[in-house]
């Protein structure tokens, strides 16, 4: 089915597959009318997409080098920009995002920026020419244009340390909407996580990623932006939220006002009562929050790092030429702006619902009896994301009694706001497709780098092209276990922290790959100190700043990318300078990646 | 100078525009987001709020296509745009 013409047929095929989706919501919300259980709903959502992305991953299975590592080159610009960004919006962006906004307005709202501004340096700095060297991996990248076993080595450590932080993180997203979907233990759920991964990725590597990824943004976008316009047409807050919503912010910041927000603090010992993980509204929904370094430093440090995760990076391997590689960088952002640019949206029709007493859903000013017995409050209760408590014993829920759990903002707003189960399943599809689709990446990427970089180009470069392949699967396969092993442990406390994955990479990579382009006089000796030091650096810094270190210059243990890059960034330049120049053929390959025509550096097969 | 030493200079001027106008919107901005907070933004939000969840974002999406467009032009003035289509 996957050959030939099908490049072709794509928008044919994913146009049936979108309508075939909606089909699937429309059956499903009969059912529900004719009394299907929600949990019978939440079992067909996720077991239905499920079932579809292992077909997908089948049907892409391929024995060919190039197929497996860049999905042959020959991904469209759209549906490249789709793929890569179901690669990049992960659980944590479909969960925790809107979350993170209601509960740290204008502060957190830096992430927004800094995850979409990357990627005008990944278009102007890095993809056309990374796509005009022919590369399989990053570290190919680096081992070529600087030689040597080492500096490959290098990248595939930084690699590694910053995708495999990044990696538990969705194994164990993925388990928990599997647990709660499918009502099995999160320790089993993990694995039923893990296998749905694999069967995407494991036969067709590439190919097979590409096009789950594909299908899952599909069903994604759709999880995410129904509920969105469904809340706010409900509400009367607009038929169109993202331009219709100026009013509801102002009453927001009006009602903050009124209800002594920052002015009322709880004790420290009425906080100890609150369960862990719930917080309290604490932050101004759209005021200026945060000092203007404290933004800036934290959208510098997820740009830097966008434009180094190797996930992303390698997604532009796949298109037919560098002018498309450029053009997809569009589209990828296009396709994240409709997600990310609704997230605030959604923060705040879920903020105003709850606590606007003129409207029927808000529960601040009503009695706290009263607000203990409304059903979905019972609900999100015991499922730990809700918790109401009488501090002042005036027997009012007052703003500053009122906690709830991050995840809560999506998924249990459409409950709140009286939408049908079925759109539950729904999110709990999409959270899933978001937590997959990049675990895929993430987890492919570690065992390319693995299979192509270490096996491959230093252990074995005699190796023939099939067991090349068994050895990369193989290494998927030990790479998912690895993760979901240490997912299950949940100690996500210490290994969950998406970002610090993004501030590794900048750490190691970010100058090493930039000026590899960039700098013609930049060399070997240069990129391993730039790699070595950075890497150590920023995790000397955030080792440092977690033991109680106080840091410097506001660097924080989300921002320590700056230190390590800046470190990197000096130490490559310094060594490179002290040290001879890149020999002629080096200087020439740099030439040559500058230029969109010709041949690419790497062969079509190597 | 030669035909490719051109065509790298006229890149870099346009790697130079774009980071210019990538900077503003992701970091010139934001050194006075207090003091745009008064100003009224589109569709009525508060100016800083407005470019936070959709300004900057937006202004992201379309730099992009408009850096790959002006490069494109770049390559196909030297000769170094690619044979075939995407």
């Amino acid at each position: 089915m996957i050959k030939g013409n099908f490049i072709d047929n794509l928008p044919k095929v994913y146009g049936i597959y979108t309508g075939g989706f909606l089909a699937f919501i429309i059956i499903m919300a009969i059912g529900e009318q004719m009394g299907m259980s929600a949990k019978a709903i939440g079992i067909a959502f996720v077991a239905f997409t499920v079932a579809i992305y292992a077909i997908i991953g089948y049907l892409s299975r391929t024995a060919q080098a190039d197929a497996y590592y860049v999905a042959g080159r020959q991904v469209p610009t759209v549906f490249n920009g789709m793929a890569t960004a179901a690669d990049w919006m992960s659980g944590a962006s479909f969960v925790a995002m809107a979350g993170g906004i209601y509960f740290k307005g204008y502060g957190y709202m830096a992430l927004l920026v800094g995850w979409t501004g990357g990627y005008v340096l990944v278009a102007s700095l890095l993809a056309p020419y990374l796509r005009k060297f022919g590369c399989y991996t990053v570290p190919d990248f680096i081992g070529t244009r600087y030689g040597g076993n080492l500096s490959r080595f290098l990248a595939v450590v930084v690699l590694t340390v910053a995708s495999f932080t990044y990696v538990t993180a969705q194994i164990n997203a993925t388990g928990t909407i599997a647990s709660v979907a499918l009502d099995i233990p999160f320790q089993y759920a993990v694995y039923v996580g893990l296998v749905s991964i694999l069967l995407c990725s494991m036969l067709g590597g590439m190919r097979g990623v590409t096009w789950t990824q594909v299908a899952q943004y599909i069903v994604l976008i759709i999880a995410y932006l129904l509920p969105v316009f469904w809340i706010s047409n409900k509400m009367g807050a607009g038929f169109f939220p993202h331009f219709m919503l100026a009013d509801e912010v102002a009453r927001i910041a009006d009602l903050e006002a009124q209800f002594g927000l920052g002015t009322v603090k709880n004790s420290a010992a009425d906080l100890a009562t609150v369960p862990k993980g719930l917080a309290g509204i604490t932050k101004a929904h759209s005021a200026v929050n945060a000092t203007p370094w404290a933004f800036i430093s934290l959208a510098l440090a997820m740009m830097m790092g966008t434009a180094s995760l190797p996930h992303v990076m390698m997604r532009y391997f796949t298109t037919p030429s560098v002018k498309a590689a450029r053009k997809s960088v569009g589209w990828s952002l296009f396709f994240i702006f409709l997600l990310y640019s609704s997230a605030p949206m959604l923060a705040t029709l879920s903020k105003l619902s709850l606590i606007d007493p003129n409207l029927a859903t808000g529960i601040i000013g009503k009695s706290i009896s009263e607000v203990q017995a409304i059903d979905w409050y019972q609900n999100w209760n015991q499922a730990n994301l809700m918790f109401v408590s009488d501090f002042n014993g005036n027997g009012t829920l007052e703003l500053n009694e009122f906690f709830m759990g991050g995840k809560a903002v999506v998924l249990a707003t459409p409950e709140i706001a009286g939408l049908p189960y079925v759109i539950s399943g729904l999110v709990a599809a999409g959270g899933m497709a978001a937590a997959m689709s990049t675990a895929d990446g993430l987890i492919l990427a570690i065992a390319n780098a693995l299979s192509h970089d270490l096996y491959y180009k230093i252990i074995d470069p005699k190796a023939e092209t099939a067991k090349r392949l068994v050895v990369a699967r193989v290494l998927l396969v030990v790479i998912g276990f690895a993760g979901a092993t240490i997912a299950a442990m949940e100690i996500q406390g210490i290994l969950g922290s998406v970002i610090w994955a993004f501030d590794f990479a900048m750490s190691g990579l970010f100058f090493p790959l930039v000026l590899g382009v960039w700098w013609k006089r930049a060399n070997r000796e240069g990129a391993i100190a730039g790699m070595a030091l950075g890497l150590a650096s920023g995790m000397g810094y955030l080792i440092w700043v977690r033991n109680g270190g106080s840091g410097f210059l506001g660097i924080t243990q989300l921002t320590f990318g700056i230190f390590g890059s800046a470190v990197s960034l000096v130490s490559m330049v310094v060594v490179s300078l002290i040290t001879s120049e890149p020999d002629a053929a080096t200087q020439k390959m740099v030439d040559e990646v500058r230029v969109p025509s010709g041949k690419s550096i790497l062969g079509k097969q190597h | 100078m030669s035909k490719q030493a051109q065509h790298w200079e006229k890149t870099r001027g346009l790697l130079i525009v774009t980071l210019a106008i990538w900077f503003v919107f992701s970091i010139g901005i934001f050194l006075f987001g207090a003091e745009m907070e008064s100003i009224g933004g589109p569709f009525g939000y508060p100016l800083t709020y407005w470019f936070t969840c959709q300004g900057s974002l937006g202004i992201f999406v379309i730099l992009i296509f408009w850096f790959a467009n002006r490069q494109e032009k770049i390559d196909e003035e030297f000769g170094f745009s690619e044979k075939g289509d995407d």
